[in-house]
């Protein structure tokens, strides 16, 4: 019996990303209980506002018991699976997208399609624009996991787009035309650009020129665009995020590229519900919207929790708290982790948002390779004890990048990781100094 | 659809703009003049009943005063909220553990505690929809063939081929012995897939039947998995509907005969399962994949990242379906509760003078209207069909949805209405049948 999809490894689940998080899993970090363990820097989740969702619960039982002043929806919502999802929850939904884009564009809640998770959301779009065998061209560094949602089941390939240091790993016209005539070479139809913004693992947004670079080379060869926006709750400083669409409205462009613009959204990284798989896609075109919605029925977001998230939504007041809240706590954050790498003698990319830092260590690897990124990556993994993600999981042109993340810990678990890591640089700059 | 797109648009994937979703079919058009025209008991007493929709309604009461009686238990994280944080993290494809533990014991208490299953071989899935989905991706290659039994959900049109690329072949199976399945139309299914130059990868039955309403005999079971044997192919049962069996003891699962073969050959055998029929939380999005064969589980859980199930949901069941004593009580109850609304449509057809199958499970019975069509042909089972839709106002199944080979066969649901609903509907029925008598007698005289 073959079972080919079982063979494949373009689920991408032997990459480094998952091996450490396997090692983590075997000797976790505890402040008391094992305080010698693996500190997990490779998770970007976003765990610093709990405490408010929480108040917000035990202010609001009833809707957490399914109920409506007092009466039960039990019945209603066990039996909803209608997928075009809750009413209330995608008015609320477009809502809560227009405020984080500034409130400079209106969204409608007709063009939007619910989904379990971001996940299935860029698998779908894929299958909707693309053939087995067709291409999306990606700028790297890029989210490990897009090779599992992207490729596997669609049989659709990734072509890279190469961003460097040079210039701050920004998106340009001449690597996207590259990538193109890569495409072209490999006999392979690109019929999209995805890119994510605000970037993982670079945590920077694109600038008005980048998404512009973006839009020309879209009209010029006629193709899609999907811009993932999981992180566009997670902008911190300024710049302010700039969505494609806000770019396209300014452009005054015409009817055919907006067709070809395709936005994808959770609530898994803002609010820091990964559980609860609260995806969506936004899209102004009405058969990628109407194909989408029949393809969510493999997806569909619980009633259960549609009902819960578009109460919370709901609550104008709290979740524009919470927001500003958590984009504070970020920024803190953030910048304690800046501080502690720079004592460690450690540079990372200026950022503004996202749960991670992309981190510079060039200078800690023993030759500019990728060999030398790897062993410098178990020796931090082994023995100073932190699961961080190296540039090259995340195809990655330059050795000695990686991210690491810190919304997922205490703030002092991370006052322990930087520690370590000083300790780590101190020893390892002496011995390189020594050799 | 919408507004027209004037300038040629850069196309969409073939998988986008195929029909393959299957909603144009009747099954669906019908959805839409109920919708247009819903029944209700006070405000709009002459509009459609939907009787094609297979949802289970009758036992909701059930699992609400559980949820009353529970209220730290079954309430999502208790008062406190203390256990939110790491229920909103989680999402881990593995699945909580509680749940899917009390998923494993749930699917033996409805087997009667006849099969066992291993919770380490439950895989999760948002939904038997995704759970079908996910499997013909694993089993079969695009291009390939899964042989289903006819008739079948026509949702599997969309399930099973659209995404995949795969073909389902037909199994036959007519009225002359009740729809079984036999190893003749096994052998001559297996051979149009090979005429076809289509690979067959596998057999997928409905254990109970969607939408014949009745459980597969042990003896055809047993024939069926030699035939999958023999031809060194995969078996999926999709047994969603096994705790709406009337009676427990007449439900055999694949499972029960693999046990009896102490798991030889097993590894082509996987199950398929959901609490929307059940207990009736379709809205809840629960669906297992349950598998023999260890690298379909490993494969079938990474796959499944695309389809979890919301930790929320999972937190809620777990101790509900955990608790025996509150899920021997309900099965009891529930199955009770159908076989009543079964008899209550079975006579009411009997006496207006409409035969169906002999059904034994499920949420819906096979009615034989054969005799009233204008033509024994599709066109006349959609021209009745339409009738009945429009003068009548039932929105029931016509069997060629099902891919019934023979025309004239409807699945009419039962159990998504109350009782006094499904008297009026029978009533209309008859006087339908009593109009259909006169206009006969009429013409004849």
């Amino acid at each position: 019996m073959s079972l080919r999809k079982a063979g494949q490894d373009s689920h991408g689940q032997d990459s480094s990303y998952f091996l450490g998080w396997q090692e983590y899993e075997k000797n976790p970090y505890h402040p008391i209980q094992n305080p010698m363990g693996i500190i997990q820097m490779g998770l970007a989740e976003n765990q610093l506002s709990f405490d408010l969702l929480k108040l917000w619960l035990r202010r609001n039982p009833d809707i957490v018991g399914l109920k409506k002043n007092g009466a039960s929806l039990f019945r209603e919502l066990a039996l909803f699976q209608d997928y075009h999802g809750l009413p209330a929850l995608k008015n609320e939904l477009v809502e809560f997208m227009e405020k984080t884009r500034g409130s400079e564009m209106k969204f409608a809640p007709e063009k939007l399609v619910l989904t379990a998770g971001a996940t299935p959301a860029n698998e779908i779009l894929v299958f909707c624009l693309a053939d087995p065998g067709e291409a999306f061209i990606l700028p790297t560094p890029y989210y490990p996991g897009f090779n599992r949602d992207l490729k596997w089941r669609t049989g659709v390939e990734i072509v890279p787009m190469q961003c460097s240091s040079s210039n701050g790993f920004r998106i340009t016209s001449s690597a996207l035309e590259q990538a193109y005539q890569q495409a072209q070479k490999m006999n392979l139809n690109v019929k999209g650009v995805l890119v994510t913004n605000p970037s993982n693992p670079l945590g920077i947004t694109m600038t008005r020129s980048e998404l512009n670079h973006l839009v020309d080379f879209a009209i010029h060869k006629n193709i899609h665009i999907v811009s993932d926006e999981i992180y566009s709750g997670t902008v911190f400083a300024s710049p302010k995020f700039v969505s494609i669409t806000g770019v396209l409205k300014e452009r005054n462009s015409d009817n055919n590229i907006w067709n070809r613009i395709h936005i994808v959204y959770s609530l898994s990284k803002d609010l820091g519900i990964p559980g609860f798989r609260v995806g969506m896609i936004y899209s102004n075109n009405e058969r990628v919207v109407s194909a989408a919605t029949k393809m969510s029925s493999f997806g569909l977001v619980s009633s259960q929790t549609q009902y819960l998230v578009a109460n919370l939504l709901m609550d104008k007041k709290f979740t524009s708290k919470y927001m500003e809240e958590t984009q504070r706590r970020l920024k803190r954050r953030k910048e304690m982790l800046v501080c502690g790498l720079r004592n460690a003698g450690i540079q990372c990319l200026k950022s503004n948002a996202g749960l991670f830092c992309w981190v510079d260590m060039r200078h800690l690897l023993t030759s500019a390779t990728f060999e030398a990124e790897k062993e410098l990556w178990i020796k931090i993994l082994y023995h100073v004890g932190l699961n961080i993600s190296p540039g090259s999981s995340f195809h990655c042109c330059e050795p000695g990048w990686f991210r690491l993340c810190f919304a997922n810990m205490s703030e002092d678990t991370l006052k322990v990781a930087m520690q370590r890591m000083k300790a780590f640089t101190h020893s390892t700059t002496f011995l390189l100094k020594a050799s | 659809m919408g507004i027209e797109i004037e300038q040629p648009c850069v196309e969409l994937s073939n998988v986008a703009v195929s029909e393959t979703h299957g909603e144009n079919s009747p099954y669906f058009a019908g959805w839409k003049a109920y919708d247009e025209n819903p029944y209700d008991e006070f405000t709009n007493p002459s509009g459609v009943i939907q009787m094609g929709l297979a949802e289970n309604q009758v036992s909701f009461d059930l699992i609400e005063k559980y949820l009353e009686e529970h209220p730290e238990e079954a309430s999502t994280w208790g008062n406190g909220a203390s256990g939110f944080r790491e229920n909103a993290l989680f999402q881990d494809y593995h699945g909580l553990k509680t749940f899917r533990t009390a998923m494993a014991s749930f699917m033996e208490q409805v087997r009667g505690g006849r099969a066992k299953f291993d919770p380490q071989r439950i895989v999760l899935t948002a939904g038997a929809t995704a759970a079908n989905e996910l499997l013909t991706f694993i089993l079969a290659n695009p291009g390939d063939a899964l042989l289903v039994p006819t008739p079948y959900y026509p949702g599997f049109d969309r399930d099973l081929r659209w995404r995949t690329g795969v073909n389902i072949v037909p199994i036959n199976c007519d009225s002359s012995n009740n729809f079984q399945i036999t190893p003749e139309a096994l052998e001559a299914s297996y051979k149009d897939a090979e005429a076809m130059n289509f690979k067959v990868r596998g057999v997928l039955i409905t254990n109970p039947s969607n939408p014949l309403g009745i459980t597969i005999p042990r003896e055809v079971l047993e024939e069926i998995l030699d035939f999958v044997t023999r031809k060194n192919i995969h078996l999926v049962s999709d047994e969603i509907y096994s705790g709406s069996v009337f009676s427990s003891s007449e439900f055999t699962s694949v499972a029960e005969i693999l046990e009896a073969r102490e798991n030889r050959n097993a590894e082509r055998v996987h199950i398929v399962y959901s609490l929307s029929k059940d207990l009736g939380l379709p809205g809840f999005r629960v669906g297992t994949i349950y598998s023999y064969n260890d690298k379909v589980v490993t494969t079938a859980r990474r796959m499944s990242s695309f389809t979890l199930i919301s930790s929320q949901t999972q937190h809620l069941l777990a101790s509900m379906l955990s608790d025996e004593r509150f899920t021997e009580s309900y099965m009891e109850t529930n199955r009770e509760r159908l076989r009543k609304r079964y008899q209550m449509i079975i006579e009411g057809l009997r006496s207006a003078g409409i035969e169906c199958l002999n059904g034994n499970a499920g949420l819906f019975c096979w009615m034989n209207m054969s005799p009233l069509l204008e033509k024994p042909t599709r066109e006349g089972e959609l021209e009745l069909w339409n009738t009945i839709l429009l003068q009548v106002k039932l929105n029931i199944s016509p069997g060629s949805s099902c891919h019934c080979s023979e025309p004239g066969w409807f699945r009419v649901c039962f159990a998504n209405m109350s009782e006094h609903t499904l008297e009026i509907a029978l009533q209309r029925i008859r006087d339908f049948m009593a109009r259909i008598r006169t206009e006969t007698e009429t013409e004849s005289a």
